[in-house]
């Protein structure tokens, strides 16, 4: 379960162009549950994702993870519960370009030491889950931006975290790879992951899985569907 | 297997895939790299084994050598002088030497012609000489052979090869002909009596200094030549021609450390965006600098063995072929001898240390202001 309270995010803070992009925010996150969060483009959508994700601390208030505050941790233990706990899709996918679906499924895993062959039979079964199968060895850059995506998937997933984290995951898709992309996503709900989402895309936030879709504007929740 | 060590090999293959993206540039680093090592570790082991031969050739060397001094030139040694050297305290045995310059006009070359003292390894008839392998080689002898040289005074002096001298260590036989006493007068032109110099050996060691400086003033026109001395000036004059190429080669390694420089300390965007997605997908900032760490350890770990291994194969197996114009090259014959394979420790750690080591750091600092960046700029495009 993941709370925050009363949680502030300046940026450039103390300068001139200080701003408040996320302005306290009180929420529970569920653990099983798929989360949206929907607002216009600035309203810190983002934001809040980093701070849910262990990716920034916040300026003030606490974050908790299953009741312990994470918000006064230094980095380092940051990425330590991150990497454990926390899958990411980025926007933009955030792939490696020049390495094989492969070497970038397996990347979050190196820090962590495991076992070399366990590895690569758990990116293959990724692979193969995510109709990668084929396209392992081909460098990310000559696949589509669907496949790259499910690559992106395969990458949240190899360390097998409890919360998978998608920053509008459906902007670059169109609405057959984003009816596929929730597709994939209710699967990994029925496993019993955490599911975070933002978009402002209502395929995504009236989608019949999401549980849970909270409204922000100007770095405030407005209202609680 | 221990988690850090597969987290050190999950980080090598990572840096392995990584370096290949980029095959064309890194494999060019890689060899104008491995050129560098290979010709510092090329004078390096060079020297270093040619130090070893001719200390190990001065070794038998007699401990004291009297020439004489005429008008600041060396002189023939005149009778009487053995004798008047046998009576300075200290002195054990007092032997004159004949030995001198032919200058070979067929072969354009220098020949070193000596009589083998009375106690010489090869022994040699009269009318017959031994002779060097290099000049064996330049002049197509071998054993039984008759060669003729006209000696200085015009006349014409035929020998029969008896023996032509082995390999052992041709940088000081490679030039040489041995003949009997009679000959070498006779062949000069050199009066019985008259030496070209004398060896002396000393009843104690510790006295050398001493003893020479009886014999400096027992016969003010001498000039004894300490082995101590010799010693030390050979060892200057390799300095000297190492130092000569080693100026020549820093040279080429700050050029290289520039170029190195450059390449690791500018790194693009497309490097920092990808130790941000790094960052964002649950690396430390320690793990991103191993990484690079590897890279450059790798890139100049191998560049160091294989530049060393070509080096040691050049100085020992090809003769230094590269070197030989510069660092040999007292003997218009050249010696094309076998060095004895010899490796310093301090040496092969003074070059790791100066090489592998400047570019791992060179590719490794730089990242570290990258690798600090906070990991949620992976989150905005
Ligand atoms: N690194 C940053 N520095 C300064 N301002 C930022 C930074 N990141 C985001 N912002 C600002 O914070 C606000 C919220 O951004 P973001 O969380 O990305 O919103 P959203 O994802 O809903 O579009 C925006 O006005 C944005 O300009
Ligand atoms: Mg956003």
């Amino acid at each position: 379960m993941i709370e925050l309270l009363n949680v502030r995010k300046a940026y450039n803070q103390g300068r001139s162009n200080e701003f408040w992009a996320l302005d306290g925010i009180d929420l529970v996150v569920e653990r099983g549950r798929m989360t949206a969060f929907r607002g216009p483009s600035g309203s810190g959508k983002t934001t809040l994702l980093t701070l849910v994700g262990c990716l920034a601390r916040p300026t003030s208030g606490r974050v908790r993870l299953d009741g312990r505050d994470i918000s006064g941790l230094p980095e380092r233990f940051l990425t330590q519960i991150r990497r454990r706990t926390f899958g990411f899709v980025f926007q933009q996918f955030n792939l490696i370009q020049g390495l094989s679906a492969r070497d970038n499924i397996m990347l979050p895993a190196y820090p962590l030491g495991g076992d070399g062959r366990a590895l690569r039979e758990r990116a293959e079964e990724l692979l193969v889950a995510l109709r990668l199968g084929h396209r392992g060895d081909a460098r990310v850059e000559w696949l589509s931006g669907g496949e790259q995506q499910r690559v992106a998937i395969a990458r949240a997933l190899i360390n097998d975290p409890e919360v998978v984290i998608a920053d509008e995951p459906t902007a670059n898709l169109d609405s057959a790879l984003a009816r596929e992309f929730l597709a994939i996503v209710e699967g990994l709900k029925d496993q019993g992951k955490t599911i975070l989402l933002s978009s402002h895309d209502p395929l995504v936030t009236e989608a019949g899985m999401v549980d849970r879709v909270h409204s922000l504007r100007d770095g405030r929740l407005v209202t609680a569907g | 297997m221990p988690a850090w060590l597969t987290r050190q090999q999950a980080l090598i293959d990572f840096t392995l895939a990584s370096l290949a993206r980029r095959k064309l540039k890194n494999l060019g680093l890689l060899l104008v790299y491995t050129l560098i090592v290979f010709l510092l570790a090329s004078v390096m082991l060079f020297g270093h084994a040619l130090r070893r031969e001719a200390a190990a050739v001065l070794k038998d060397s007699p401990e004291v050598i009297i020439q004489r001094m005429v008008a600041g030139r060396h002189d023939l040694i005149p009778p009487g002088y053995l004798d008047r050297l046998g009576h300075i305290r200290g002195v054990q045995s007092q032997q004159g030497r004949l030995w001198g310059y032919y200058y070979d006009p067929v072969v354009k070359a220098n020949y070193t012609v000596m009589v083998p003292g009375p106690d010489a390894a090869s022994p040699v008839a009269t009318g017959r000489v031994v002779v060097g392998a290099a000049m064996a080689r330049a002049r197509g002898l071998a054993p039984g052979n008759l060669i003729s040289l006209r000696a200085y005074s015009g006349r014409l002096f035929s020998f029969t090869v008896a023996d032509v001298l082995d390999h052992d260590s041709e940088l000081v036989s490679a030039d040489l002909v041995l003949m009997t006493e009679a000959d070498f007068r006779a062949f000069f032109e050199i009066t019985a009596g008259h030496y070209t110099d004398i060896v002396l050996s000393v009843a104690n060691p510790q006295e050398v200094r001493n003893v020479a400086a009886k014999i400096s003033a027992a016969l003010p026109d001498s000039r004894p030549i300490l082995r101590d001395e010799v010693l030390r000036t050979y060892e200057s004059v390799f300095n000297w021609r190492e130092g000569i190429v080693l100026v020549l080669l820093a040279g080429a390694l700050l050029a290289f450390a520039i170029f190195a420089w450059e390449k690791a300390s500018g790194l693009s965007a497309e490097e920092k965006r990808e130790i941000g997605i790094l960052k964002a997908i649950g690396w430390e900032t320690g793990d991103v600098l191993k990484m690079k760490f590897w890279e450059g350890a790798l890139v100049s770990l191998t560049a160091f063995l294989l530049g060393y291994v070509a080096a040691y194969l050049h100085v020992f197996h090809f003769a230094s072929a590269l070197f030989e114009p510069v660092l040999k090259g007292w003997a218009v014959l050249y010696p094309r001898f076998e060095l004895t394979p010899a490796v310093d420790g301090l040496q092969v750690a003074t070059l790791f240390f100066f090489t592998v080591f400047p570019y791992t750091v060179a590719t490794t600092v730089p990242i570290w202001r990258a690798a600090i960046t906070d990991p949620d700029a992976a989150m905005r495009g």
